[in-house]
C-alpha cells in the first residue's frame, strides 16, 4: 500500500483553475462565474439581478466581492456575478472581507431606500429574496428620512400580470427572460435615473391614429395600450426577487406561510414540466416552474402556470350520475348503484355488438393502462384509441415503433445539442411550449439550425432564427421528398451526428407524412421524435390504450405476444381479442350506425375529434353510454351513467412525456374522495367478473411493468401492428369543395376545456385570425385588418384577415379559437374551403 | 508669481481665422497635408507614432491613445470600427463642440488618419443631440471633403476606403460612457456594457471598435506633421501636448484657452484676465463637475494627470470652473447632485439610489433642514457609491460631495446650525407623506 504524501499539490484537471475564495483553496471550471464557486463552498452571496439561467448583467450591485489578482488587490470591490474564476485568483466574500460586507450592506440600504416597507400586503412576503436578504445583509434601520419614489399602482402589463413598480428593484431579471429566454420582448425598462422603469411598448394607437389616452390616464404613461404578449409571461413573475410582478390570478390570494407545496407534473402539454403546486385548505391556489434541468429547466408556459382551476370549478361532478329512465335526467347516486348499472349494461353491450373505449388523450400511464386492460378483459375488445384528434392508420403503424423509446433517443438535451433540427408539422410554441424554449436555446447558444416545415412564417419560425420550407397543407410529405433535390444543406445538416426530427399531431392530417419522415430519417440518419400535443398520449400508447396495440406496444395480432399477456395477467389461453380494433373514426362510426351497443368514454370533447357531428350522433345512438368526467360535458349530455374521476391534483401517477421519460407525481390534494380512473374501472370490472389488479395507481403501475414485461420476452412481429378498422371516409373528413386549401393548428391558449375558469388568462390568447397571403387577400377584395370569411358547405367562420407569408391560396385560421374548426367547417388541416370578405 | 509665455497656439490656431471651418480656409492652413504623409505610410507606424507622442486621451481619463489603437486586432477578419466620442456633456466642459465649430476639418483628417492607423473603414461621430449647429456644420464638413476625395473611395489615390458618419445623440450624459454610447448608436438605450469583452474586441455591433475624443483625434494630424518629438516639447514628461483648458465661472474673459499640458490655475486665470472684478477665488475644478474641486491653496498645482492626481484630483476633461467667494459650496454641490440624479441612467443601484438620496439630503440641508448627522450620512453614502456602482458616473457624482465637505465642512455644518433652534418643534424630518 502506498501513501500519498500529505502536501501534494492539489491537481488541477484540465479546463479547471485553482483559486483561494476565503482563505480556501478551490478547483473551478474555467468560465464559472464567482458567485457559483462560492455558493459549491456554501458561502451564499446575496444577489438579485444574477439568475444561472440568463446572462450576467451586474446590474444591482449587490454581489461585490474583493478580488486579488496575481498578488495585486483590485481598487474596487468587483460584481461576483459578472467575474469568472481564474488562476491564482484570491477572493474574499463578506465573509472574511469588510469591504465587502460594508458593500453589499451599502448596496442594501441603497436598494430599499425606495422600496415601500409593504411586506405584510405583498405577496412576495415570506419568499421574498428582498427580505430575506435585507435580513442576512443589511442594516437593522435605514437613515433615509426623506420622500420615497411612488407610481400609480399596479400597472397591468397583461391580462394575467401586474406590475407594482415602486417594489421594483430594477433587476431586469424580467425583461431579460423575455428577450433571451422566451424571445417575448415586449416589456422593456423605460425612462432613466431613479424614474427608471419596467413598462410596455406605448401604445399603439400612436400608429394607429385612435385619439390618445384620456389625460386621467397619462398617469400610467409608461405604461401601454400594448400589452406584455408571452406565453411565458409567468415566468417573469416567479424569478421577480421582489413584489413588484404578481399574476392578478393569485395576487392578495394568500400567504407563501400558509401554503403547503407539494411537487407535481403538469397536465397539459407532452413536456411534462415539472412544477409545485401550492395549495391551502383543500384547494390549490398557485402553481410554480419546478427546477428541473433535463426538462424544462426553470421554466413553464403560461397555460401550465396558470390553468389548473378547472378543478376547484363549482360544476365539479362529486357524486356518481345515472341517468332516470323516466326524467331523462342525470341524477346523482351511490357509486354501488351506478357500478351496477353500468356494468349490466356493458355486459349485456359487450354480449351483443360490443363495447368500445374512447380514453381521451390526458391520462396518466396508470389510468390509460387501466382502460386497455378493461377493454380486453372486461369488454373482450380491441376497440380502443386514446387519439381525441384527427387520427390515421398510417399514424398508428408509425407510432408501434415509438412505444418503448426513451430520452437516450431524443431527449430535451438532445435537442439543445442537434446541429440541425426539422419539425414537421409541430408549431412548437403552441403545441409544446419548453420544446421551443430549447429550440430557441438551441439555436441562440449553440447555433443549431431549425428548419419548420410549415405553411407561414411563425413565431415559433422567427424565434428559433429558423427557416421556413413553405408549402401547402397537405404538402408536407411532399416537400420532405424533395429535400434531397431541392435544399442539399439542409440534408447535409439532417445527415449530421444528433440532427433531430420532430413531428406534431397534425401529421396525422397530410397523407403519407409519416413514411415521407420514415424515408427521410433512414436516409439521413436523422432521429424522429413524435411530439404529441397532450400529456397522456404517448403514456397511453405505451399503455396499449389503442385498437392494434397491446401495452407494451406488441401487435395485438401477434399470437405469442398475446399469450405472453394472457400469462402475466393470469387468464386462459385464447381469451384476449386478436382481430385489431377500430379507431377512434371507426368506433364512433360503428356507434352512430348501430355496429357497437356502448361506449366508455374519458375525457374527450367531440369538439376535438376530427368529425365533431359524427361523434354527437354516435353518442346520440348509442345504446349506453359511460362517462368518466370531472365536469359536465358534450359527453356527460348524452351518457347513461357518468362516473366521477380525479384530477391530477388528487391523485398520484405518472404521465410519458414526449422524450418517454416518466413523469411521477404523488397527490397534492389528500382525503379528496375523488378516486382515480384505474380505481374505478377496476371496481367496475370487478362487477363485470374480471379482474385489473388497478384498484390504485401503485398497482397499476406494477401491474402495466409486469405486462410490458412479459411483452418483452417474445420477439416482436416488425411491421406486424396490423391495420386498424377505419371504416371509410365519411362527411368529416371530406376535403370540401372549395378552391383554397386551409391550413390550421390550435393556439396554446385556447377554448380547451382545461383552461376553464381562469380569465386572467384567457386574455393573454393570441387573436384568433385568419392569415392568407397578399395575392389570395387581393384575389378575394379583403383588404388587411378586415374580416374574412372562411367557409365549406358545413358552413362558415368569420375573423379579421391578417397577411402573412403563406403560399397563395391557402388560408390558415386556429383550430380551437373562438371554435372548433372541425365543428365549423366540417374540415380540418389540408381541407378545402372557400374565402370571402367578410363583416365582422 | 509665473510669467510664462502664452504658447503658440496648436489645436486652436486656424479658430480665430474667417470662415475657418471651411474647407478651403483648412487647406490654406496646412489642412489636410498630415494625411498625405499617413497613408504613405504603414498603419503600424502611425500607431507607433502616436504612441511615442505619449498623447494621452482628451476625454477625461488619459488612456494613451496609441495603446488603445493597438489593441484593435491586426486582421480584418471583422469589420473595425472608430467610433468618436463628441457627446460633451460633463459640467463645464466646453471644448469639443467649439473645436468642432471652428475647426472640424482637423476632426475629419484625424479621423481618416486614426481610422487608417486601425484599419477601420467606417468611422461615426456620436454628437450630443441638443447642439444642433454643431451637427450641422460638421454634417457641412463631412459633405466637403467627401467632394474633395478626403473621405470615401481611394482616398487621394492611396486605396484607402473610409466613411464617417455623423450621429446625433438623443440627450443622454450617459452617452458619454463609451459603451453606453456604442448600445445609443445601435439604436438601444444608452446604458453601459458589461466588459469584458472591451470595444477593441467587440463593440460596435460586436466588431473591433476604438472610441476616442474629439480633441484626442484632432491632435493626431499635428503629431503626423510634427514628430513625436515636437509633440513632447509641449507638457510634461507622463502628460505631453498641448490641450484646450475650457475656463469658465467668475474670471474676466472666460473661454477657450490653448496651454501644454501642466499649465497651473495661476497661468490659466493670468490669460482669462483674473477673477472677475477682483472678488477672490473660493473653490474650482480642474476638469469638470466629476473631478473633486480644489481651493485657493491648488492655484499652483499643474494641471496634467499626474498633478491633479497628486493633489486628490483628477485632471478630466481640464474644464476649469471657476467660482469667487460669493458662491456657496453646499448650494454648488447639491446642484451638481442634481445633475447626476438627473443623469443617471438608472442600470445600477448604487447610482440610481444614490444619487437620488445624495440630491434629497442636500437640497433639505440648503433649505436649512439638515442636521449635523446627514453630513455623516452624505460621506458614507458617498463612500457606498464610489467604486461599486457599474460605470463611472456613480463615481463622478460623489466627487464634489466628498471634495465640498473635505475643503468647506463649516459651510455644511453652518446650515444646520439654523435647524437646530427648530428641531424640537419638528422631529419628524422628512417624515412628509
Amino acid at each position: 500500500m502506498t501513501m500519498a504524501p500529505e502536501e501534494t499539490e492539489t491537481e488541477v484537471p484540465e479546463g479547471h483553475v485553482k483559486l483561494i475564495v476565503d482563505g480556501e483553496e478551490v478547483i473551478a471550471p474555467k468560465g464559472e462565474l464567482l458567485i457559483r464557486t462560492a455558493e459549491r463552498l456554501g458561502t451564499v452571496i446575496p444577489r438579485f439581478c444574477d439568475h444561472p439561467l440568463l446572462d450576467p448583467a451586474g446590474a444591482c450591485r449587490q454581489c461585490l466581492v474583493e478580488v486579488e489578482m496575481g498578488g495585486r488587490p483590485m481598487p474596487k470591490p468587483q460584481a461576483s456575478c459578472t467575474m469568472t474564476v481564474a488562476d491564482g485568483m484570491v477572493v474574499k466574500t463578506q465573509r472574511t472581507s469588510p469591504v465587502a460586507d460594508k458593500a453589499q450592506q451599502g448596496v442594501m440600504e441603497l436598494l430599499l431606500i425606495n422600496h415601500p416597507l409593504d411586506c405584510p400586503v405583498c405577496d412576495k412576503g415570506g419568499e421574498c429574496p428582498l427580505q430575506n436578504q435585507a435580513m442576512a445583509h443589511g442594516r437593522a434601520s435605514s437613515r433615509f428620512v426623506d420622500t420615497k419614489r411612488t407610481f400609480p399602482k399596479p400597472l397591468p402589463i397583461s391580462s394575467q400580470v401586474l406590475l407594482d413598480r415602486e417594489r421594483c428593484v430594477l433587476c431586469q431579471r424580467c425583461t431579460r427572460f423575455s428577450a433571451q429566454i422566451a424571445g417575448d420582448p415586449f416589456i422593456e425598462l423605460l425612462e432613466r435615473g431613479v424614474h427608471q422603469q419596467v413598462g410596455t411598448a406605448e401604445t399603439a394607437a400612436v400608429f394607429s391614429g385612435t385619439p390618445a389616452p384620456e389625460p386621467s390616464d397619462m398617469a400610467s404613461k409608461t405604461s401601454s395600450g400594448a400589452p406584455f404578449q408571452s406565453y411565458f409571461s409567468g415566468n417573469t413573475i416567479q424569478i421577480c426577487p421582489v413584489g413588484a410582478l404578481t399574476s392578478a390570478a393569485y395576487r392578495f390570494r394568500s400567504r407563501p406561510f400558509d401554503l403547503v407545496s407539494s411537487p407535481s407534473v403538469c397536465e397539459h402539454c407532452s413536456s411534462g414540466c415539472a412544477e409545485r403546486t401550492d395549495f391551502r385548505r383543500g384547494k390549490v391556489m398557485r402553481r410554480l416552474a419546478g427546477d428541473d434541468p433535463d426538462v424544462n429547466e426553470e421554466w413553464i408556459c403560461d397555460k401550465g402556470r396558470f390553468a389548473f382551476r378547472y378543478a376547484a370549478a363549482s360544476d365539479r361532478i362529486r357524486k356518481p350520475l345515472v341517468r332516470d329512465a323516466k326524467t331523462g335526467e342525470l341524477v346523482e347516486t351511490s357509486w354501488t348503484e351506478a357500478l351496477r348499472v353500468a356494468a349490466d349494461a356493458l355486459s349485456k353491450a359487450r354480449d351483443a355488438r360490443g363495447a368500445a373505449v374512447l380514453t381521451g388523450g390526458r391520462l396518466t400511464v396508470e389510468d390509460a393502462y387501466a382502460y386497455s386492460k378493461f377493454a380486453r378483459i372486461a369488454l373482450r375488445t380491441n376497440d380502443i384509441d386514446f387519439r381525441a384528434r384527427a387520427h390515421s392508420a398510417e399514424e398508428l403503424d408509425f407510432l408501434a415503433g415509438v412505444v418503448g423509446t426513451t430520452p437516450d433517443h431524443v431527449s430535451f438535451a438532445a435537442i439543445e445539442r442537434a446541429p440541425t433540427v426539422l419539425c414537421v408539422a409541430i408549431e412548437p410554441e403552441d403545441e409544446a411550449p419548453i420544446v421551443f424554449l430549447r429550440l430557441r436555446k438551441a439555436a441562440l447558444k449553440h447555433s443549431t439550425k431549425v428548419v419548420h416545415v410549415g405553411q407561414w412564417t411563425t413565431s415559433s419560425v422567427r424565434k428559433t432564427n429558423g427557416e421556413l420550407l413553405a408549402c401547402e397543407p397537405g404538402g408536407e410529405a411532399a416537400a420532405l421528398d424533395g429535400i434531397a433535390q431541392h435544399a442539399k444543406d439542409l440534408d447535409a445538416g439532417l445527415a449530421e451526428a444528433g440532427a433531430v426530427i420532430l413531428l406534431g399531431e397534425r401529421a396525422a392530417e397530410v397523407v403519407g407524412l409519416f413514411s415521407a419522415v420514415q424515408r427521410l430519417a433512414e436516409r439521413t440518419g436523422a432521429k424522429v421524435a413524435w411530439i404529441p400535443r397532450r400529456a397522456g398520449e404517448r403514456g397511453a400508447l405505451e399503455a396499449g390504450a389503442a385498437p392494434t396495440l397491446l401495452p407494451g406496444g406488441a401487435a395485438v395480432s401477434d399470437a405469442d405476444a398475446r399469450a405472453a399477456l394472457e400469462s402475466a395477467w393470469r387468464l386462459d389461453a385464447g381469451v384476449l381479442p386478436s382481430s385489431p380494433g377500430r379507431d377512434t373514426t371507426g368506433i364512433l362510426w360503428a356507434a352512430a350506425t348501430g355496429d357497437l351497443d356502448a361506449l366508455v368514454v374519458g375525457g374527450i370533447d367531440p369538439d376535438d375529434l376530427p368529425d365533431p357531428a359524427l361523434a354527437r350522433k354516435a353518442l346520440a345512438a348509442a345504446g349506453f353510454v359511460l362517462s368518466m368526467e370531472m365536469r359536465p360535458s358534450a359527453v356527460t349530455e348524452h351518457a347513461d351513467v357518468v362516473l366521477p374521476i380525479a384530477t391530477v391534483d388528487e391523485k398520484s401517477g405518472r404521465f410519458l412525456n414526449w422524450e418517454g421519460r416518466p413523469r411521477p407525481f404523488t397527490v397534492t390534494l389528500e382525503g379528496t374522495n375523488a378516486l382515480p380512473d384505474c380505481r374505478v374501472l377496476d371496481t367496475l370490472a370487478v362487477e363485470m367478473d374480471a379482474d385489473l389488479f388497478t384498484q390504485t395507481p401503485q398497482a397499476s403501475f406494477a401491474d402495466f411493468e409486469r405486462a410490458v414485461s412479459a411483452g418483452r420476452s417474445v420477439v416482436r412481429e416488425t411491421n406486424g401492428s396490423g391495420t386498424a378498422e377505419h371504416s371509410r371516409p365519411h362527411a368529416g373528413e371530406s376535403n370540401g369543395n372549395g378552391k383554397l386549401k386551409l391550413a390550421t393548428w390550435r393556439q396554446l391558449i385556447d377554448e380547451g376545456s382545461l383552461q376553464a375558469g381562469e380569465p386572467h388568462l384567457a386574455g393573454t390568447a393570441r387573436t384568433a385570425v385568419v392569415r392568407l397571403s397578399a395575392a389570395t387577400a387581393r384575389d378575394h377584395g379583403i383588404e388587411p385588418g378586415e374580416h374574412a370569411t372562411v367557409s365549406t358547405e358545413r358552413g362558415e367562420l368569420t375573423l379579421p384577415a391578417e397577411i402573412a407569408d403563406l403560399p397563395d391560396g391557402v388560408v390558415w385560421v386556429p383550430a380551437r379559437s373562438p371554435v372548433s374548426i372541425r365543428t365549423a367547417l366540417g374540415v380540418g388541416h389540408g381541407g378545402a374551403v372557400s374565402l370571402s370578405g367578410g363583416t365582422a | 508669481m509665473s510669467t510664462a509665455d502664452p504658447v503658440t497656439p496648436v489645436l486652436t490656431k486656424r479658430w480665430l481665422s474667417p470662415n475657418s471651418w471651411r474647407l478651403s480656409v483648412y487647406e490654406q492652413l496646412e489642412g489636410y497635408t498630415a494625411v498625405k504623409k499617413a497613408l504613405s505610410k504603414p498603419p503600424e507606424q502611425i500607431v507607433a507614432l502616436v504612441k511615442d507622442a505619449g498623447l494621452r486621451g482628451r476625454g477625461g481619463a488619459g488612456f494613451p491613445a496609441g495603446v488603445k489603437w493597438s489593441f484593435m486586432p491586426q486582421n480584418e477578419e471583422k469589420r473595425h470600427y472608430l467610433v468618436i466620442n463628441a457627446d460633451e456633456g460633463e459640467p463645464g466642459t466646453c471644448k469639443d463642440i467649439p473645436l468642432m465649430m471652428a475647426d472640424p476639418h482637423s476632426l475629419i483628417e484625424g479621423c481618416v488618419i486614426a481610422a487608417y492607423a486601425m484599419r477601420s473603414h467606417h468611422c461615426f461621430i456620436y454628437v450630443r443631440g441638443e447642439v444642433l449647429h454643431c451637427i450641422r456644420r460638421l454634417h457641412a464638413a463631412v459633405r466637403e471633403a467627401y467632394d474633395a476625395g478626403y473621405l470615401g473611395k481611394d482616398i487621394l489615390g492611396s486605396g484607402f476606403d473610409l466613411d464617417i458618419t455623423v450621429h446625433a445623440g438623443a440627450g443622454a450624459y450617459i452617452c458619454g460612457e463609451e459603451t453606453a454610447l456604442l448600445d445609443s448608436l445601435e439604436g438601444r438605450r444608452g446604458q453601459p456594457r458589461l466588459k469584458p469583452p472591451f470595444p477593441a474586441a467587440a463593440g460596435l455591433y460586436a466588431a473591433p471598435t476604438t472610441v476616442n475624443n474629439v480633441e484626442t483625434i484632432a491632435t493626431v494630424p499635428f503629431i503626423v506633421n510634427g514628430g513625436s518629438d515636437w509633440f513632447r516639447e509641449m507638457g510634461t514628461e507622463k502628460s505631453p501636448g498641448p490641450k484646450i483648458f475650457s475656463i469658465s465661472g467668475h474670471v474676466e474673459r472666460p473661454g477657450q484657452y490653448e496651454a501644454p499640458l501642466g499649465t497651473t490655475l495661476r497661468e490659466l486665470l493670468e490669460l482669462a484676465g483674473g477673477m472677475k472684478d477682483g472678488v477672490p477665488l473660493k473653490f474650482w475644478t480642474p476638469g469638470g463637475s466629476s473631478t473633486p474641486m480644489f481651493t485657493a491653496e491648488h492655484l499652483d498645482v499643474p494641471l496634467d494627470f499626474e498633478g491633479a492626481a497628486e493633489a486628490g484630483s483628477m485632471l478630466g476633461t481640464t474644464a476649469v470652473m471657476v467660482f469667487n467667494e460669493t458662491v456657496s459650496v453646499p448650494w454648488a454641490v447639491m446642484k451638481w447632485t442634481q445633475f447626476y440624479e438627473h443623469e443617471s441612467c438608472g442600470k445600477c443601484t448604487p447610482c440610481r439610489e444614490g444619487t437620488y438620496w445624495l440630491a434629497q439630503v442636500l437640497e433639505r440641508m440648503v433649505e436649512g433642514k439638515g442636521t449635523e448627522e446627514d453630513i455623516d450620512t452624505l460621506l458614507d453614502v458617498c463612500d457606498n457609491i464610489l467604486g461599486r456602482s457599474f460605470c463611472a458616473l456613480g463615481d463622478g457624482a460623489v466627487s464634489p460631495i466628498t471634495s465640498g465637505i473635505q475643503y468647506f465642512r463649516d459651510e455644511f455644518l453652518a446650515l444646520c446650525e439654523t435647524n437646530k433652534s427648530k428641531q424640537s418643534e419638528s422631529a419628524l424630518v422628512g417624515a412628509q407623506a
